[in-house]
């Protein structure tokens, strides 16, 4: 918190500046700046291939970027660089934990060991490296129990605590979606970066998605970015919304703001006007929230 | 500076051999993407067979033409060699396929020690001697030369480039390259799958009688154990090229001859298959998936 | 059940016709095939060259078995089952009941009764002299696989990093016990997890410069490393004595409290007044790898229910998930290739004691490949499955050499040890056609909130490294 080399506010969780991402001869990210505040959920929007899940992948670091520095803030006041960490210790050091597009469970675990793996560091601290585990000395039985009570609270938010013993690949598509979420938030994250969570969700799972996303931000004090397709889910659910198109940011403020700018009617209306038609419409004249 | 070249070209020998085989490993990857641990044994067979034939041949045509004798070697092999392939492929490896990926492993590694040990139990244990068949050689200065190796340089070239064209210009490799990319696709185009893959193993074993055959020439000298180091080797020249390439194969398969030539005849005969299994692992700890092979792309 | 049969049996005349043609393809296939290797013998007359001789005979039993059993299988096994599983299917019985018997709920309990009785029974059966046989070829030889394959699945089965060369760690505590009591004199105890640690460096060694390969090049590596190894104990003759291998490995002992040495004045024979038999060392070695065995066993079921085990059967599912949950994967795949291999250093340290002698012919990779193939028939990852399946491919091997009687069938000149490594690549293939998950397919999981139940084999992935 005392560092002062910065102009970031305490409130600025993630910044990222100047992110470029080349592949071979496609600049996927062109000069990419953006910022998300902590407690806030922050979508990140745009038609396909505008490079959502490219930034993504840059901040939790299964890319590398070519330029650009992404800042992570945490609650503690630390400061960690992302784009100088390896992907593991994003998550471990800095924070910050994600879910995939194509959801990536342990499908041969159970969906309660699932939630046990994504608290492998703190188990590992408590076991002594396994060792002391071994020898049965330390804290490791009661710091095992204790992960087993913060998967039971994850399963009943998120409404699996059913399935709890069957193996996390024989779940639904929406549970495992929702398990994917519940995983992530094992690993203790301040921020949680979502990758498309609606895609393919049936409104009803998409309803209990929303419940499980709010009651993350309210109760956990967790922020969120998240990449989204579904206009009624960003619209209603976020903050503050950022719109890529080709690399580049072309909009960014609250969702109002942002479906009003002419520049993301003009982006959108290029790809598939119908659809982004008839959500403003829905919005303006429904006005859920 | 001869010594350089002989040794060169005694690398460039052996490397052929290898490169033949290494396309019957490289291309069932492909196609599959099993590892045929058995194919060594397929170069095995090829060389019984050749040998055998060739007893037969002598035994009732005394003054029959080399060459005549080698090509209905190599023919014989070659068909009795497809005959196993397929056989195996129906029989061991396609009931498994889409089953989860060391099922097919094992069955490979069970099939190859069957086929030695079936060598073994019926043609005896004892290493296998021939005349010498091509005892010509040829001096080009201090460089020696010998009809054989030429012989195998050149089976090799031509196969190879029968071979390209197949895989390249022909109906036949569109589908083995289409099967290769997308299975369920390419059977949802009309490909035959199950009998391009048959198609492909029955390639691969031709190549490797091919092999086996030069090999028996080269040697004089055939064993039921000749599948093993032989096979490894091939599989380490298609993974060093990078395991699905075929040109990758080959240049693997070159690359292996040579440095065990090289490292025999400047260094130590004794440590020249570990200096071969080194420089693999050296090459793919830098390059993870060959010199040729397509770098695997971690989608996220 | 009259449903399902009345259909397949107007089909007879059809599956008849079927079959007959099938069986006359295989038998023509077969004629093709064999022709060569089994109608024709190659030998070397008395002036060392070569000739041939035609077995007739011989390809007409290969083609009649292959043409007969083909048309037994298409006419008459197939049918039945697919009959069965028909009706199987109409009835909608589940195919794995969970009501399990006695025998099954105390498996555990029931088998460890009998390794722990086997010995004095068989001695009891034999006498001293002849329970020799039966504990060291059978008990040791076994219980040796069951070791090396429980090692190995730590890095095969839970972690699914794909390892064909494991025997170069067996290799490794072999000539580490083999090296060091003769160097230093040190005892089997001391040595014992010294060999162990030994290994697990090796392990890591080899482990870090493969750790960014995946699947196959994966596997290639270590093949080549396997190799290496053994090469190197093959030709570095000045320390390892070459391929003449390092002889006259001194003995364990009971704690040096009794010596199996017949020279030594604590001999256990003699301390007991009890005739001389290298029996009792061989007895004694069987409870040592007992014990060994049942350390690995207790060793891998605590890890797999710590976060490390965790860690490596989510390594196995999903990497990039891993990874994305904060787990060092690098740590992780390097602490699965350590553990593996300290059981396979103290299964070799083991074994050069038991041997008394050791040579690079032992750690060939034949051996990697049947202790995979233990591990994978067994079924991955699970401990129960694993052992049946050593018991199984060691013992019926091993059960071979015994069978004198087949000489008695098939001639003087027949020895069925000539057979063994073929039905052992025989067994190979069936088990997997068959079973293709292995014996135990179903994983059971570490944790559970209400009530443990197995995970289906359908669900848990093989690995990608």
């Amino acid at each position: 918190m005392t560092s002062g080399n910065t102009t970031m506010t305490r409130d600025t969780i993630l910044k990222v500046e100047h992110l470029s991402m080349r592949f071979g001869g496609l600049m996927a990210i062109n000069d990419l700046s953006l910022e998300a505040r902590r407690g806030e959920i922050t979508a990140l929007i745009g038609p396909n291939g505008a490079g959502k899940t490219t930034v993504f992948n840059c901040i939790t670091g299964f890319y590398k970027p070519t330029m650009g520095m992404i800042t992570m803030n945490r609650r503690n006041g630390e400061q960690h660089l992302l784009e100088r960490l390896s992907d593991f210790e994003i998550t471990k050091k800095a924070k910050v934990a994600r879910t995939f597009q194509n959801i990536r469970l342990f499908s041969g675990l159970t969906v309660l060991e699932n939630l046990l793996v994504a608290q492998h560091n703190k188990l590992m601290k408590a076991s002594g490296y396994t060792v002391m585990g071994l020898l049965g000395i330390g804290s490791y039985k009661r710091e095992a129990e204790g992960s087993i009570e913060l998967a039971r609270q994850w399963l009943e938010k998120a409404d699996l605590i059913d399935r709890a013993d069957d193996p996390a690949g024989d779940l639904p598509y929406g549970a495992q979606r929702r398990l994917e979420i519940a995983r992530a938030m094992c690993t203790g994250p301040e921020l949680l970066c979502l990758d498309e969570p609606a895609a393919g969700l049936n409104p009803k799972e998409s309803l209990a998605l929303n419940t499980l996303l709010n009651s993350i931000r309210d109760e956990t004090g967790t922020s969120i970015l998240l990449i989204e397709h579904d206009m009624s889910v960003v619209m209603e659910i976020s903050d503050h919304v950022v719109v890529l198109e080709y690399g580049q940011k072309i909009s960014d403020g609250t969702p109002d703001h942002v479906k009003n700018d002419p520049k993301v009617i003009a982006a959108y209306l290029g790809v598939d006007d119908d659809e982004l038609e008839e959500v403003m419409h829905e919005e303006l004249d429904g006005g859920s929230l | 500076m001869e010594y350089f070249i002989q040794q060169l070209l005694n690398g460039l020998t052996l490397g052929s051999i290898y490169g033949l085989v290494a396309i019957g490993y490289t291309m069932v990857y492909g196609i599959i993407g099993m590892i045929n641990f058995a194919h060594g044994d397929i170069f095995m067979l090829g060389g019984f067979a050749a040998l055998i034939v060739f007893l037969i041949l002598t035994s009732f045509i005394a003054g029959i033409p080399v060459a005549l004798a080698l090509l209905i070697m190599m023919v014989v092999a070659m068909l009795v060699t497809s005959l196993w392939n397929w056989t195996i492929e129906r029989v061991a490896y396609r009931p498994l396929r889409g089953s989860f990926r060391l099922a097919p492993l094992i069955t490979a590694i069970g099939m190859s020690i069957v086929l030695s040990n079936f060598i073994q139990v019926t043609q005896g244990p004892r290493n296998k001697p021939i005349p010498p068949l091509v005892n010509d050689v040829f001096h080009f200065g201090d460089v020696t030369v010998s009809l054989k190796q030429m012989v195998i340089v050149v089976v090799t070239a031509v196969l190879l480039t029968i071979f390209w064209y197949i895989v390249n210009k022909t109906p036949l490799g569109r589908a083995q390259r289409a099967t290769e990319q997308d299975r369920k696709m390419a059977a949802l185009l009309g490909v035959d799958v199950d009998r391009t893959i048959s198609i492909t193993f029955i390639m691969g074993a031709s190549l490797a009688a091919v092999a086996g055959t030069m090999y028996l020439m080269y040697y004089g000298v055939a064993s039921f154990a000749d599948g093993f180091i032989p096979g490894v080797k091939a599989f380490t020249a298609a993974v060093l090229g990078g395991i699905g390439s075929l040109p990758g194969a080959v240049l693997g398969g070159l690359l292996i001859g040579l440095i065990e030539s090289l490292w025999s005849a400047y260094f130590s005969i004794a440590y020249k298959d570990v200096a071969t299994f080194a420089i693999l692992a050296f090459v793919l700890i830098f390059k993870p998936t060959g010199i040729l092979g397509r770098p695997e792309v971690e989608k996220v | 059940m009259t449903n399902a049969q009345s259909p397949a049996k107007e089909a007879a005349p059809g599956v008849m016709a079927q079959a007959v043609k099938e069986g006359l393809f295989a038998g023509i296939l077969a004629f093709g095939m064999f022709l060569l290797y089994v109608g024709i013998e190659t030998y070397q007359n008395i002036d060392n060259a070569l000739v041939w001789r035609t077995r007739w005979g011989l390809l007409a039993i290969f083609v009649a078995v292959s043409a007969i059993g083909r048309f037994l299988v298409v006419g008459f096994f197939k049918p039945r089952i697919d009959r069965r599983k028909l009706a199987k299917a109409k009835a909608g019985i589940p195919e794995v009941s969970d009501d399990k018997g006695f025998f099954h709920r105390n498996f555990l309990k029931i088998a460890m009764l009998a390794l722990v009785l086997y010995p004095p029974v068989v001695v009891s059966l034999y006498g001293v002299q002849g329970s020799l046989k039966f504990v060291d070829n059978f008990g040791i030889q076994i219980l040796i696989y069951v070791m090396l394959a429980w090692g190995l699945n730590v890095v095969v089965g839970l972690a699914g990093l794909l390892d064909l060369g494991y025997v170069a760690f067996y290799a490794v505590g072999a000539y580490s016990y083999a090296l060091l009591s003769q160097t230093f004199g040190l005892s089997f105890w001391v040595l014992l997890p010294m060999a162990g640690i030994l290994a697990a460096f090796w392990g890591i060694i080899l482990g870090f410069p493969v750790l960014r390969l995946r699947g196959d090049y994966l596997a290639i590596v270590t093949l080549a490393f396997g190799e290496i190894i053994r090469l190197v104990l093959m030709n570095w003759t000045e320390v390892t004595g070459g391929t003449a291998g390092i002889s006259g490995i001194a003995k364990a002992s009971i704690f040096g409290i009794w010596s199996f040495d017949v020279g030594a004045s604590n001999n256990f024979a003699r301390s007991f007044g009890l005739p001389m038999s290298s029996a009792y060392y061989k007895i004694f070695l069987f409870y040592v790898i007992l014990a060994l065995c049942l350390i690995t066993a207790y060793v891998t079921i605590k890890l797999r229910s710590m976060p490390i085990g965790r860690a490596w059967e989510a390594l196995r599912e999903d990497e990039i998930a891993c990874r994305s949950l904060g787990i060092d994967t690098v740590k992780t795949k390097l602490t699965a290739f350590a553990i593996g291999a300290m059981f396979g250093g103290f299964a070799g340290s083991f074994f050069a004691a038991r041997q008394g002698f050791v040579s690079p012919e032992s750690f060939v990779f034949l051996e990697s490949a049947v202790i995979l193939a233990i591990v994978v028939l067994g079924g991955m990852g699970s401990l129960t499955g694993i052992a049946v399946a050593a018991i199984v491919m060691v013992g019926g091997t091993e059960l071979l050499r015994e069978m004198e009687f087949l000489k008695h069938v098939f001639g003087e000149d027949f020895t069925p040890e000539l057979y063994r490594m073929l039905l052992f690549g025989l067994a190979m293939v069936a088990v997997m056609l068959f079973k293709p998950r292995g014996f135990v397919g179903s994983r059971q999981p570490t944790a559970f909130l209400k009530e443990r139940k197995s995970v289906s084999g359908s669900f848990t992935k093989e690995g990608h490294g």
